[in-house]
């Protein structure tokens, strides 16, 4: 059993100390942070993405956890010890799912190095959706999960055409600094004061999607390289080595599926509970409610994105779900579980056959439902060009490079012979 | 000459190869190594090139792991390899289905049947071009020499191709055990096949015409020799192309792009001059600012000496100790004031045996009648085979011996860290006992003969490269990790341009780093002691030895006598006696040494014998794990609860039945769950058919529809257990998917691992075989009778078998299954119980219900009962102990089983506690060090044993040996 006393997060803290939050998802959690400051919270992203992360992680965990366990303690610890803070008016905050991964050790693990590194009197904010952990001082209101719900949707969406629109911008930039407007923007949209209705919501949508539009573009021609994976060392660029920066220098263009999909993941793993088992009646009604409605949600940018722009919608989620169960059972739910090979389906299935497969060096659900599924996924689509990436605190950047590379070699081959040309000249 | 010219470049991670053609036909061709001097060895090998080919234009393409840099930093077009390679082969040889090519660093391998798939190893993967070269350097043969001798085997030895760290710790017991070198030889080789095969084809067969190319392969013939005959090739469809080292080359030249012609002064100033970027960050600060700083470290470092005396005019008695380490022995005599008549150190250069036999003649010689030897004493890896040979007195631990000599330097000393060549030893030291002992796992032994082995590969000897070190203005920050990865960091680091200078001083920090972070887990200085001893060969190292002071923050002790301190120890250890039976002269003048290898029958387990014979008649046996294949009787029937589970599982024999069988693998989970599938398929007339315990060959018949090369081994076996039933002919086999285990309500949830969890999809996924049979791995609950009949009932609806009889089935089930936890347990108690009465010490090994497979702990139970302990598992006790509370959140039942198992350790004065860990063991990251506080704080011992599909049982042996002398020795301080 687990000793469950932790240092709470009080009301009184909340007036004068700096909550630190560690860099998973740059969009999605500038937005987060930007709308949690409206109510009074005084928040910082870290980014400091320096090798010393990782050194100081591998200090103060065991060296066998996971990478993303790694560098979360790393980048807090070595916050900690910057000087630039006072670690006793500083609490951290982390967001996890719970499930038989050893990733939801997480928290344990970061009250464990902060002990071990003297700074056991740091509060640890457990920020998950089933909310185990009871903090006087961070309360999730109703509202702030609503702004929360949007910051998450808002996310995807700007992740999604900056992602489409970098690769091709005519001024290297634009799309990037459209996204930080937008963010800020939002931030302040969503935050404390009246609620926005959800056809203000709808409305914006519209205006980014159109924002990204008007970016002057080159010709659409890159080839397209989905990543999927774990879901911190997919979307952290620091973990990654930036990978999908990577790819677009190396003129492709990433794919990357978004944060609500994962929850969608996770409301969908409670059906699975209750249709096999038979557990979670209570729970099952309101999973109902809540898929429909991420659903919808996810479904009306869609259209948006079809209607107004040239950008790739999003597949549904739904057709997610019945690919994934063509390979895979969808009881397979820790991790990232079904969900992985489902993404990799997805992309296919959408024209984006070139996949990066990324996950912690040894991560155990990735036996499973990443590389476990290549075989499989291969006779599903023979034009699958996947490569699974492991990622490591002593992975070297070369090999992980020269790997990608021979996947984006083999892209063009099938593509079009012609631009393996473009490729060949750096 | 015409403009069709184009040329290849390929830049790997250990030569340059160059290739000029003209149209298909190749006119200059070059290969070589380019001792990581990338850019200035091909820039000079162009430079010849011209002398010798009238070209002053061409077309040009780059390729290779270490092309990339030189392309980017050069401006000049870049293909990735593999790709390269596939072109080339396409364009000569288009009907082959299959390329294997052996790279400096790199394996790929490339289908080209229904549809193009090229592979290419991990970032953890051995079995390479650098790894033969390492296990050359270990056998001090050339490549060729080893190439020549395995042509020669008469057996193959089971060596681990996971990395070279791996393949190490097999191959040094085995040399030190005196097996013959053409066997290693041959054996690395399959290694290196078993890699290729099982790491890249992953469930593809290779089969039809394969193409072998890369270095390796076109140098070794042992190497082709055993591809060959693994993959049941002949000289047709085993193709050798005479081109097979410029293949990327050739490939390279092939894709240059066409409309763009450089001229051949200008490609070879591009890559002379393109400066690499660098980085900047990953830097440290120098060791040493200034020679002065450097001179008072010496200086202080002078103090800790032993005096030295002439043999050759000594009279009186003297004492021997002989270190027979992992690559390098040491002998050391002392004479009555401890003071050091002679010494010896020198690398084992492979056989060991005959080292000492030239060291005793020399110094029987020398001693005549005026020195008498009155005992000696060995110690280290080859320990038992030189006691044997030459009749020395005593064997004594490692541990024992280097806290023996530590003591004459720093009588209170509380902390020793001893870096040899393969391992990484530190031991606490709390009121005169040691208080416990860390040994680097096989995996992260970045340790000494990594230095030298990285310092030949650069062209440099060992010394001369570390003392490069000292005065680097900005050494290279290589992080702290294995071997394998080491290279890699390495291999970046030169990408950006870093000196030998600041890749040695590097080494020496990883080395302290690893020790430091990796071994010992400190977080502070202040944790490891405050009277530090450090020694072993690997602290003459001057930067090794800064490093670890500069890391610490304080300063250390580090004897004269560093290398020889286990020998050291030995000969203080052996003062007590007068009267040696060491061979004299007249029987050394007549030694001789033999060694044959042999397979022990005696149990399942078919331990790989080596057996020594000398010249008197005497024989010594090793390899073995217990005293059988030694010859002899077992010792006494100690209480060993593997053994008596093992037994027990046999005692699930089939019984015919109305419904037709079904098969079990006995592997992951089954080993917990088997009395309850057995007794619920048995009752509803089902024939149940388990596969049998597993063996090395299990692990073989599967292991080529293995997907991750990471997994661990428990997860691995797995595909040979599916294989065999399949191959038995059984139509259904049964492997379930079981997202929650068994609940013993002491844990926060009940979940299985990942792995356990969810095998099932991936079995059917990735294994051939099993689309010919009736596969059922429905997802279950255990929870409750209720819920298992909900989950079971549709899949065994098919059979016929109806709800109320299955209720009736799951009923008994669980009772049975009850039955035999609770079976389990009154065993544990009685074993418990008998140990008490006879007086012996009793050891809860630890690990997974999995872990009492033979193949998987690799008889290390049977070692423990060989040293006199009584043998219990975690499951058997942990019902002595009450609920367990943790740090971490503890939601998975086994789990849960250790952490209370551990609690019961610290309760009773005589019980121990060591875990094995399966490498790759996530979740174990998470228990270990749980474990260890819960261990440690009340003051007992925490040993961890790593084990994988190979496992040197020596290093394990040693371990336990420590953990013992330890014991023994805080009892006698008790006392």
């Amino acid at each position: 059993m687990q000793n469950k006393s932790f240092v709470p997060f009080t009301k009184e803290m909340k007036k004068d100390y700096t909550i630190l939050v560690p860099n998973m998802l740059p969009i999605h959690f500038k937005l987060i942070i930007s709308v949690l400051e409206t109510y009074g919270y005084n928040m910082e992203l870290l980014d400091y993405a320096g090798p010393e992360v990782a050194e100081t992680g591998l200090k103060y965990t065991h060296n066998d956890t996971c990478y993303p366990a790694i560098l979360v303690v790393g980048q807090f610890i070595h916050a900690l010890k910057s000087g630039k803070y006072d670690p006793h008016k500083t609490a951290l905050i982390m967001f996890q799912t719970g499930g038989g991964c050893r990733a939801s050790n997480y928290i344990s693990l970061i009250r464990k190095a902060l002990e071990k590194a003297g700074y056991g009197y740091v509060p640890v904010i457990s920020f998950s959706m089933a909310g185990i952990e009871r903090h006087p001082g961070f309360h999730l209101s109703i509202k702030k999960m609503y702004s929360m719900l949007y910051a998450v949707l808002y996310g995807d969406l700007i992740m999604s055409l900056v992602n489409q629109t970098k690769p091709y911008e005519a001024v290297k930039g634009t799309a990037d600094s459209l996204a930080a407007l937008w963010t800020e923007r939002l931030g302040r949209q969503l935050g404390s004061g009246a609620v926005v209705r959800y056809s203000k919501i709808k409305e914006t949508y519209k205006k980014i999607i159109k924002d990204f539009d008007g970016i002057p573009i080159k010709k659409r021609d890159a080839v397209k390289v989905g990543i999927v994976g774990e879901i911190y060392v997919k979307y952290s660029p620091l973990a990654n080595n930036s990978l999908e920066q990577m790819l677009i220098d190396e003129g492709a263009e990433p794919v990357v599926p978004g944060l609500l999909d994962f929850c969608l993941y996770i409301v969908n793993n409670v059906f699975v509970e209750y249709r096999i088992y038979g557990r979670k009646k209570l729970l099952y009604p309101f999973a109902r409610i809540a898929y429909k409605v991420l659903c919808d949600k996810k479904d009306y940018i869609s259209r948006l994105v079809k209607k107004f722009s040239n950008f790739n919608p999003w597949v549904s989620f739904d057709k997610t779900v019945k690919l994934a169960e063509k390979l895979i059972s969808t009881a397979v739910k820790m991790g990232e579980g079904w969900l992985l090979t489902g993404e990799m389906l997805e992309l296919a299935e959408s024209g984006c056959t070139n996949i990066v497969c990324t996950q912690p060096f040894g991560c155990l659900p990735n036996h499973i439902c990443g590389k476990g599924m290549m075989k499989p996924l291969k006779e599903y689509n023979p034009n699958i060009n996947v490569i699974a990436i492991d990622y490591d605190a002593g992975a070297s950047r070369v090999n992980q490079e020269n790997r990608i590379k021979l996947m984006l070699f083999n892209a063009l081959r099938t593509q079009k012979t012609e631009s393996v040309k473009e490729l060949i000249t750096t | 000459m015409s403009n069709n010219l184009a040329l290849g470049i390929d830049i790997g991670s250990t030569t340059s190869k160059l290739v000029l053609m003209d149209g298909n036909k190749i006119i200059y061709s070059k290969y070589q190594r380019h001792l990581s001097r990338t850019r200035e060895t091909t820039a000079q090998m162009l430079r010849d090139m011209v002398a010798e080919v009238d070209v002053s234009a061409c077309r040009v393409a780059v390729s290779g792991s270490a092309g990339l840099g030189v392309a980017q930093s050069s401006g000049l077009d870049f293909v990735q390899e593999v790709y390269a390679t596939g072109e080339t082969v396409s364009a000569s040889e288009p009907d082959t289905s299959v390329v294997i090519e052996l790279g400096g660093e790199d394996a790929k391998v490339i289908f080209f049947k229904g549809g193009i798939d090229e592979r290419m190893n991990g970032t953890c993967a051995g079995g390479t071009g650098a790894f033969i070269d390492q296990m050359a350097v270990l056998l001090n043969m050339t490549i060729d020499e080893m190439d020549k001798a395995s042509l020669k085997a008469q057996r193959l030895y089971p060596i681990a191709s996971r990395c070279g760290v791996f393949a190490k710790t097999d191959i040094q017991p085995l040399l030190n055990q005196g097996a013959r070198k053409e066997d290693i030889a041959a054996s690395i080789f399959q290694a290196v096949v078993n890699q290729t095969v099982a790491g890249l084809a992953q469930g593809r067969k290779i089969d039809g015409k394969v193409m072998f190319l890369g270095g390796p392969l076109y140098y070794c013939d042992g190497l082709k020799k055993r591809f060959c005959e693994t993959l049941d090739l002949n000289e047709t469809t085993a193709v050798f192309p005479e081109y097979g080292l410029y293949a990327v080359a050739i490939g390279a030249a092939l894709c240059a792009n066409k409309d763009k012609s450089v001229t051949v002064p200008s490609i070879i100033d591009k890559i002379a001059s393109g400066s690499d970027q660098k980085s900047g960050a990953d830097r440290l600060l120098p060791l040493f600012k200034s020679q002065d700083e450097y001179s008072a470290f010496a200086e202080r470092h002078n103090i800790a000496s032993v005096p030295a005396r002439n043999l050759d005019t000594y009279q009186g008695n003297a004492w021997l100790g002989i270190d027979c380490g992992s690559t390098t022995t040491k002998l050391v005599l002392i004479a009555e004031d401890k003071s050091v008549l002679y010494s010896f150190y020198s690398s084992n250069k492979g056989n060991p045996v005959e080292l000492v036999r030239e060291c005793l003649v020399d110094l029987r010689q020398r001693c005549g009648d005026r020195v008498k030897i009155c005992g000696s004493s060995v110690t280290g890896y080859g320990e038992e085979l030189i006691k044997n040979a030459f009749n020395v007195d005593e064997g004594v631990v490692e541990t024992i011996a280097h806290y023996t000599a530590a003591k004459y330097f720093q009588p209170d000393v509380d902390f020793i860290l001893d870096i040899g060549g393969q391992d990484i030893k530190c031991f606490k030291v709390r009121n005169g006992a040691i208080e416990s002992i860390f040994l680097n796992e096989a995996c992260s032994s970045g340790c000494g003969s990594f230095i030298e082995t990285f310092a030949k590969s650069m062209g440099y000897d060992a010394k001369e490269f570390a003392k490069l070190g000292l005065f680097a203005k900005a050494p290279v920050n290589l992080g702290s990790r294995c071997t394998v990865f080491m290279n890699s960091s390495v291999k970046q680091s030169q990408k950006e341009g870093a000196t030998v200078e600041e890749i040695s001083a590097g080494l020496s920090v990883s080395v302290v780093k690893n020790a430091i972070y990796k071994v010992i887990r400190a977080a502070s200085a202040y944790d490891l002691g405050q009277r530090i001893v450090v020694q072993g060969g690997t602290f003459y190292n001057d930067a090794v030895l800064r490093a670890f002071e500069l890391e610490l923050g304080k300063n250390v002790i580090r004897p004269d006598i560093s290398g020889l301190m286990g020998a050291y120890g030995a000969a203080l250890h052996i003062m007590h006696l007068n009267k040696s039976t060491l061979l004299s002269k007249e029987e050394l003048d007549n030694f001789t040494h033999t060694s044959s290898s042999a397979v022990c029958k005696g149990c399942v387990n078919q331990c790989p014998l080596t057996v020594n014979r000398f010249s008197d008649g005497k024989m010594f046996i090793s390899g073995n794990r217990c005293q059988k294949g030694a010859g002899l009787e077992s010792t006494s029937a100690l209480p060993n609860l593997y053994e008596w589970k093992r037994e027990y599982f046999k005692s699930f024999k089939p019984v015919k039945g109305s419904r037709g069988t079904v098969g079990i693998p006995m592997a992951l989970g089954m080993f917990e769950l088997a009395p309850l599938w057995y007794s619920l398929f048995t009752s509803l007339g089902f024939e149940v058919v388990f596969s049998a315990l597993s063996t090395r060959k299990t692990y073989e018949r599967g292991q080529f529809s293995i997907p991750s090369d990471t997994a661990c081994y428990p997860a691995k076996i797995m595909h040979g257990h599916m294989a065999e039933l399949v191959e038995m002919g059984i139509k259904n086999i049964f492997y379930p998917g079981l997202t929650y285990n068994v609940n013993e309500g002491a844990s926060d949830n009940h979940y299985n691992c990942p792995v356990v969890a969810y095998y099932s999809e991936l079995l059917d996924s990735n294994m051939e075989q099993l689309k010919g049979v009736n596969f059922m791995r429905p997802y279950l609950s255990l929870d409750s009778r209720a819920e298992l009949l909900k989950t079971l009932y549709p899949a065994l609806n098919a059979f016929g078998v109806e709800k109320p009889e299955l209720r009736i089935a799951i009923k008994k089930a669980f009772e049975d299954y009850k039955a035999y936890t609770k079976l389990v347990q009154k065993q544990g108690e009685a074993a418990i119980a008998e140990a008490r009465k006879s007086g012996n010490r009793i050891m809860i090994l630890a690990g997974r219900p999995y872990h009492i497979d033979p193949e998987i702990s690799h008889g290390i139970d049977k070692l423990a009962n060989s040293l006199g302990f009584a043998v219990v598992t975690e499951d058997s006790v942990f019902h002595l102990a009450p609920v367990q509370y943790v740090k971490v959140l503890d939601q998975w039942t086994f789990h849960s089983r250790l952490y209370r198992a551990a609690r019961y350790a610290t309760e009773a004065p005589d019980v121990e506690f060591v875990q094995m860990v399966s490498f790759g063991c996530g979740i174990d990251a998470i228990t270990t060090d749980e474990l260890h506080t819960i261990l440690e704080s009340a003051g007992k011992h925490y040993t961890q044993i790593k084990i994988d599909d190979i496992t040197n049982l020596g290093a394990v042996k040693i371990r336990l040996r420590s953990l013992l002398g330890a014991l023994e020795d805080k009892e006698n301080n008790a006392k």
